[in-house]
């Protein structure tokens, strides 16, 4: 998943005497694994809470289209360029399936579009660090989709039906991603002494940014609760980014790079590895708007947008007077 | 030229247009005025793609010197290239985009309809293969350039803008030399002329369709096929295109 520091709405967990009787048939549906659609009572606080996070979702995987874009008119094959493409296209495929789930809860895509364009939702702080050489997007394909994988699979299992089946469709696409991002990051590790350099910096710059793509500890947090309770969350962000460290430290050894954590090491103990926590401070410069890439992102999306404008109100413009030619034919 | 020379040239021909029209749409990655049509971008230029490694796999076979379809796609200077002017000039504005989609899309169904037919049965059935591609990609095309043509007064006249400024590639297409005589000779493809009427027909049908005026002209800039003049443009995109390959000469990616 995507999505980083959804607030929750409402005040936190409610106790059961608290709850009114319909929140109460609610919360029994959901205890029961019973899937929540569409036409069902929900409280407007799931509701509200819902739509920040698949919007952030869907902003998401649109952005993200970027970093990866970047590089595919110099992808040094043609079937690393077919395999970027299909990639990419899959991504808006996501992002068109995550938009459909949150109209389904009340708000439109071009609503939340708009809220995109102009700041008022955001998208993950991974999307905005630069791709600056090859390896970057093998890097990006093992360990962002790697670590939003972590987060997708548990939901497949969330309440909310129409979430839930966006999620089963994506993960099977994210996994393949996951796995071509491996292979090609492989190959460079395998390669020339530049290539490996490559994939030695790739992976310096993106590895703390990946660990920060489960969001700061949220263990004591009210709000994560709620989510929880409400299953739209499954897992803590602690819980996730300590299960991506232990898988894909020992995918780094098996290719020969190196982790940059001097303190990485296994902890017998715990049956974990320990680690170094990314740089706080920088995940709230990224998310305030100050990342490498913050300004050209948006600024991309805001010139597509307004550059297809005119393409938007002509085939708009030619639906209408084809239905017009429609009725007056009958 | 021998058999296999002039075969070479009709494989690069078809590959090189393809992987050019595919790396221009691919640049559209991202900025597509609406999600549907980003995912559209992203199909039509990955079936490009697929399209070329076919091509240039078995031109890279014909020429017998070892080379793969990678090696013709990375490795050769513009000179050597055998697209028609059309697919290498700039994307402009998505109407200018999709009036070449179009333009091209015609052509590439008639083209590959006849060369179902092909004697050689490796170009049947690489024509077999894509020519269900580009069947979606006319439909799709033509759709759109008659939405956008038949709009907004904006986006009419864009698209007529477009269809000005593109229409002097179109001829390029049809014009015939001494390698399309020998192919047509040996039943491997069609004379491009003999495409010309069905190609009017269709262009003709959907243009009226989308209110749009076909220029008069029937002036066509030459040069690409042959490899004599391409424009200016194709040495920046390979610039872009070939540019790892180049900088790290014998790495495997």
């Amino acid at each position: 998943m995507y999505a980083q520091m959804i607030k929750t709405a409402g005040t936190g967990v409610k106790s059961r005497e608290e709850m009114t009787e319909q929140e109460r048939a609610f919360q029994d549906k959901i205890d029961a694994d019973i899937k929540i659609e569409p036409k069902d009572w929900m409280p407007d606080d799931y509701r509200a809470t819902l739509i920040r996070q698949i919007g952030q979702h869907a902003h998401s995987e649109i952005v993200g289209q970027l970093p990866e874009g970047n590089w595919i008119t110099r992808a040094p094959t043609l079937e690393r360029k077919a395999i970027l493409l299909a990639k990419v296209q899959d991504e808006a495929g996501h992002g068109l399936y995550l938009y459909c789930a949150a109209e389904t809860l009340g708000v439109s895509r071009d609503e939340l579009t708009e809220m995109l364009l102009d700041g008022r939702m955001k998208y993950s702080s991974i999307f905005n660090y630069p791709t600056l050489n090859w390896a970057d997007i093998g890097a990006v394909g093992w360990l962002v989709d790697g670590a939003a994988i972590m987060n997708q699979v548990p939901l497949q299992r969330t309440s909310y039906g129409p979430y839930s089946r966006a999620m089963i469709r994506i993960c099977k696409e994210e996994s393949f991603h996951q796995r071509q991002g491996y292979d090609a990051i492989r190959k460079m590790a395998e390669g020339t002494p530049e290539q490996r350099k490559m994939a030695q910096d790739a992976l310096n710059r993106f590895w703390y940014p990946s660990l920060m793509m489960f969001g700061p500890s949220d263990k004591d947090s009210v709000h994560s609760a709620q989510s929880m309770a409400w299953k739209i969350k499954i897992n803590t962000n602690d819980e996730l980014r300590q299960k991506f460290v232990d898988q894909t430290v020992p995918q780094a050894e098996y290719l020969g790079l190196t982790i940059p954590d001097p303190d990485l090491k296994w902890n017998e103990e715990r049956g974990h590895y320990d680690f170094t926590q990314p740089d706080w401070s920088e995940f709230f410069d990224v998310i305030k708007g100050n990342g490498p890439c913050n300004t050209d992102r948006l600024a991309a999306r805001n010139k597509a947008w307004d550059d297809g404008k005119w393409v938007r109100d002509g085939l708009l413009e030619h639906a209408r007077k084809k239905r017009a030619r429609k009725v007056a034919a009958e | 030229m021998t058999r296999d020379e002039t075969f070479l040239q009709f494989l690069l021909r078809m590959g090189d247009n393809t992987l050019i029209l595919g790396h221009r749409v691919s640049e559209w990655c991202g900025h597509a005025p609406v999600l549907e049509e980003d995912i559209a971008l992203a199909n039509t230029a990955l079936d490009l793609i697929g399209q070329t490694q076919m091509w240039l796999g078995l031109a890279g076979e014909v020429q017998g010197e070892g080379k793969s379809a990678d090696d013709l796609a990375f490795l050769r200077d513009a000179w050597d290239f055998r697209n028609v002017l059309l697919v290498e000039v700039p994307n402009g504005d998505f109407g200018r985009t999709l009036m070449r989609q179009f333009l091209f899309d015609a052509w590439h169904s008639i083209m590959l309809g006849r060369l179902l037919k092909s004697s050689d049965d490796r170009v049947a059935a690489i024509a077999e293969k894509a020519s269900k591609e580009v069947a979606y990609h006319l439909e799709r095309s033509s759709d759109t350039v008659v939405g956008l043509g038949d709009g907004t007064e904006e986006s009419h006249r864009r698209m007529q803008e477009a269809l000005d400024y593109l229409w002097p590639y179109v001829g390029e297409m049809f014009a015939s030399d001494e390698v399309d005589a020998e192919m047509a000779a040996a039943g491997v493809a069609p004379d491009p002329a003999s495409l010309r009427e069905e190609y009017d027909s269709l262009v003709q049908r959907v243009l009226t369709e989308a209110t749009l005026t076909i220029p008069d002209s029937r002036f066509a800039h030459k040069g690409g096929r042959d490899g004599r003049m391409h424009t200016e443009h194709l040495g920046h995109l390979l610039t872009q295109m070939q540019w790892l390959q180049r900088a790290y000469p014998g790495a495997t990616w």
